[in-house]
């Protein structure tokens, strides 16, 4: 592999925006000065070079579930949208609950375009009923631990998971394990197919109240006190949610929180077309609440922008509202989304993109910059200015149940640079 | 409405109260026709409907079975058991292999809300909404209106009360809108537990007390209390909530004389209505069955066989109009 040399590019990323050319060699930034030359030039006149972004939450549905992504197809979304690492979901069958899929995992990663990143359950089979081998998986190389979809319902046992990760440091150079939490009290959720209010009342929905979110928010920061363990919310949509993380860092908690670019601009009114691509969990709330997770991310409350992305196939998606599964997918539009709708400046993004979730994956020492000499070349070039138009069809999904159809955004990839190769050039996969 | 070109009937929500008197006058047309001798009209003939029945239903499907008929239709079951959509054939693919056959309208019933829009989304036939979940019912809220309407006239400034299970009511959202539409107050009646949880936008007063409103109602409308909802405990017992919300014999004594007894069947005689006062003059129960009946052919007509006789195309108004 020849040199690559970045000319005339902006670099952000978080050490100071400023204008420098960079040179790749053998997979990492070898320089980073003026005037420089390489066996491959990238004219980044115009583009923003960054650290490549990092997604805390997609799902690949490899193994079990193929015909809806792969971790080929969906690290190919993920590249053509800037990102060079992405934190995969346990949800798989099997799940992530042992040293052996996480090494599926890898292995089925051999031919994909970015770092795939496996997450493991906390509990065995996601079921909440044991505890998953997490020394074992952290040996192997689990930094994060979630049950997803399902959150850890019984307090008793989150209690435990926190504990019992807190001394796992020892097993992962120093970083402290993080728990990653879908927040949802199935009590008062389950069943629920929307977000409960003015939309479900009208449209005779079973809904899912925002308390459902708020609830296990609250249970978890009062866990998260209790062991001094370390606490990621995942996919946080409710006004009151951010405000209890808020309390919850302003009081030194050890607790982060992400949310996805779907809850930046769309709300559950969405809902009256009956299009179940704007099916999802947590489900799409009010109006006030797209308002405060715009506020949490501006503020530092949430520090991350996570995808969820989430693929279905067309024939599990064609189905009533209150059978369909929920998900989207979002990968390859969460620049976009985010650049277009939260109103941020391009160095709070690469922060909310790369820098934080880096941090919180446990992954930094490869991802989220800084953009300097030594470093492993993990990049995106992005146009901040360009304008498109979000067709499903044309991502590189297997699926295509995105909810931003026919939606006109600004911003797009045009490189990505994954340790040290060009995995996308002028907005195309190379592979 | 119209969606994919066809006309559709979805939600009382797509109707003004100029469709809603359009279709009460053509159901006043057609009552006529179910007096004659041979109660049929050539209407719809060459004319499919096809029956999507996700949900067991007896009394929609022999309703809309019967206006079929008599307005010379051709009409095919796809039979759908509930075990089908579990053996994994999407609501798409299903409204697909019908619509292939050839139809101008499908009749859709469904558990979930909003099946009907979707299937409408997906065909170009008409799609009349048969029942869908929570969601809406509305050709029972246009049956209702004409049994309110031929007891009490215009409906402007007539209170009715929508008592019972409203979270839960697909008839009570129809009724909500179509009460409101033309013109009458409508007051929602029953435990917090099943009201909706939010009632934002909805054209209506609320209150958990039967007693103070009774005095005053043009209509009182009792839903059916499903018995299943004393087992999640949305009320304590039948008994408390007859006690509560039902329409007892006292509570009967107090409307006025005028006053009408309606309920959308089948009753839980004893439970949201005392079983002698299911059979006072006043109560229009039965009536409604048999308005439901002149009410789907007119709903099937305008749908499917507008331009013909005996209506114009030129009175056919807003929501179910050719655009």
């Amino acid at each position: 592999m020849g040199s690559i040399a970045i000319t005339n590019g902006t670099l952000v990323d978080g050490a100071g925006t400023r204008r420098a050319d960079l040179l790749i060699q053998n997979g990492v930034i070898a320089e980073v000065g003026e005037k420089l030359d390489g066996d491959t030039i990238i004219d980044a006149d115009g583009l923003v070079v960054t650290p490549g972004f990092v997604d805390l939450q997609v799902h690949f549905r490899e193994p079990g579930g193929e015909e809806a992504e792969t971790i080929q197809t969906g690290s190919r979304g993920a590249a053509l949208g800037g990102f060079t690492a992405v934190v995969v979901m346990p949800n798989t069958t099997p799940t992530i609950d042992s040293a052996a899929v996480v090494r599926q995992i890898h292995d089925l990663s051999i031919d994909a375009l970015c770092e795939v990143v496996p997450s493991a359950a906390i509990t065995v089979d996601r079921d909440g009923e044991a505890l998953a081998p997490m020394a074992e998986l952290v040996r192997s190389g689990v930094r994060m631990f979630t049950d997803d979809g399902v959150g850890v319902q019984d307090a008793r046992m989150m209690r435990t998971a926190l504990e019992y990760a807190s001394g796992l440091s020892h097993l992962a150079d120093g970083f402290e394990i993080v728990l990653a939490q879908h927040c949802e009290v199935d009590a008062l959720a389950a069943g629920g197919a929307m977000h409960e209010g003015e939309w479900s009342s009208r449209l005779g929905m079973p809904g899912q109240p925002a308390e459902a979110e708020e609830l296990m928010i609250a249970r978890d920061v009062a866990l998260a006190r209790l062991t001094d363990g370390r606490v990621h919310f995942q996919h946080v949509t409710t006004a009151r949610g951010v405000d209890l993380i808020r309390a919850a860092k302003a009081e030194g908690l050890k607790v982060t929180g992400e949310a996805t670019p779907h809850y930046l601009c769309l709300d559950h009114s969405a809902v009256a077309s009956f299009d179940t691509v704007f099916k999802v969990n947590p489900p799409l709330r009010t109006p006030a609440d797209v308002t405060a997770i715009k506020a949490g991310l501006l503020d530092g409350t949430l520090d991350a922008i996570a995808t969820d992305h989430a693929p279905h196939t067309r024939q599990d998606k064609e189905r009533p509202f209150l059978d369909a599964p929920p998900g989207m997918i979002g990968v390859e539009t969460a620049f976009a989304i985010a650049n277009t709708e939260l109103g941020a400046d391009i160095e709070k993004l690469v922060e909310l993109l790369s820098i934080n979730p880096a941090r919180i994956a446990g992954i930094d020492d490869r991802h989220g910059g800084p953009i300097e000499a030594g470093r492993p070349a993990n990049l995106a070039l992005l146009d901040l200015d360009e304008q498109w138009t979000i067709t499903g069809a044309a991502l590189a999904s297997r699926s295509s149940n995105t909810p931003f159809e026919g939606r006109s955004v600004r911003g797009k990839i045009r490189h990505t640079i994954w340790n040290g190769d060009l995995v996308v050039t002028n907005g195309e996969a190379t592979r | 409405m119209r969606r994919n070109g066809a006309r559709h009937l979805l939600s009382m929500a797509d109707l003004d109260r100029d469709d809603i008197e359009q279709i009460l006058n053509l159901t006043g047309s057609f009552a006529e026709v179910g007096e004659r001798s041979i109660p049929k009209v050539p209407a719809l003939r060459g004319k499919t409907i096809a029956w999507l029945f996700y949900e067991d239903s007896t009394r929609t499907r022999l309703s809309f079975e019967t206006a079929a008929k008599r307005l010379s239709a051709d009409t095919m079951n796809f039979s759908v058991s509930s075990s089908s959509v579990n053996k994994g054939e999407s609501l798409r693919d299903t409204i697909e292999t019908i619509a292939a056959m050839g139809i101008d309208g499908v009749v859709v019933r469904h558990r979930a809300a909003g099946a009907p829009q979707q299937v409408a989304d997906w065909t170009d036939a008409a799609v009349i909404n048969a029942g869908d979940g929570w969601h809406q019912h509305p050709t029972q809220g246009l049956l209702d209106l004409y049994t309110a309407t031929s007891h009490l006239g215009d409906l402007d400034g007539k209170h009715i009360a929508i008592v019972g299970d409203i979270k839960h009511s697909r008839v009570a959202r129809s009724n909500a809108i179509g009460f409101a539409t033309m013109g009458a107050r409508v007051t929602l009646v029953g435990p917090p537990t099943l009201l909706p949880p939010s009632l934002d936008g909805w054209p209506v007063e609320v209150t958990h007390d039967l007693d103070a409103v009774i005095d005053d109602l043009d209509i009182c409308y009792l839903l059916r209390m499903q018995l299943e909802r004393q087992k999640q405990a949305a009320v304590p017992t039948l008994r408390e909530y007859h006690h509560e919300y039902g329409l007892t014999s006292a509570r009967a004594d107090r409307l006025g004389a005028e006053a009408l007894i309606m309920h959308p069947g089948p009753m839980n005689r004893g439970v949201e209505i005392a079983g002698e006062v299911a059979d006072r003059p006043n109560a229009v129960i039965t009536e409604q069955v048999a308005n439901g009946v002149s009410v789907r052919m007119a709903v099937l007509f305008l749908l499917l066989g507008a331009g013909r006789e005996p209506v114009d195309e030129s009175a056919v108004g807003g929501g179910l109009a050719v655009a």
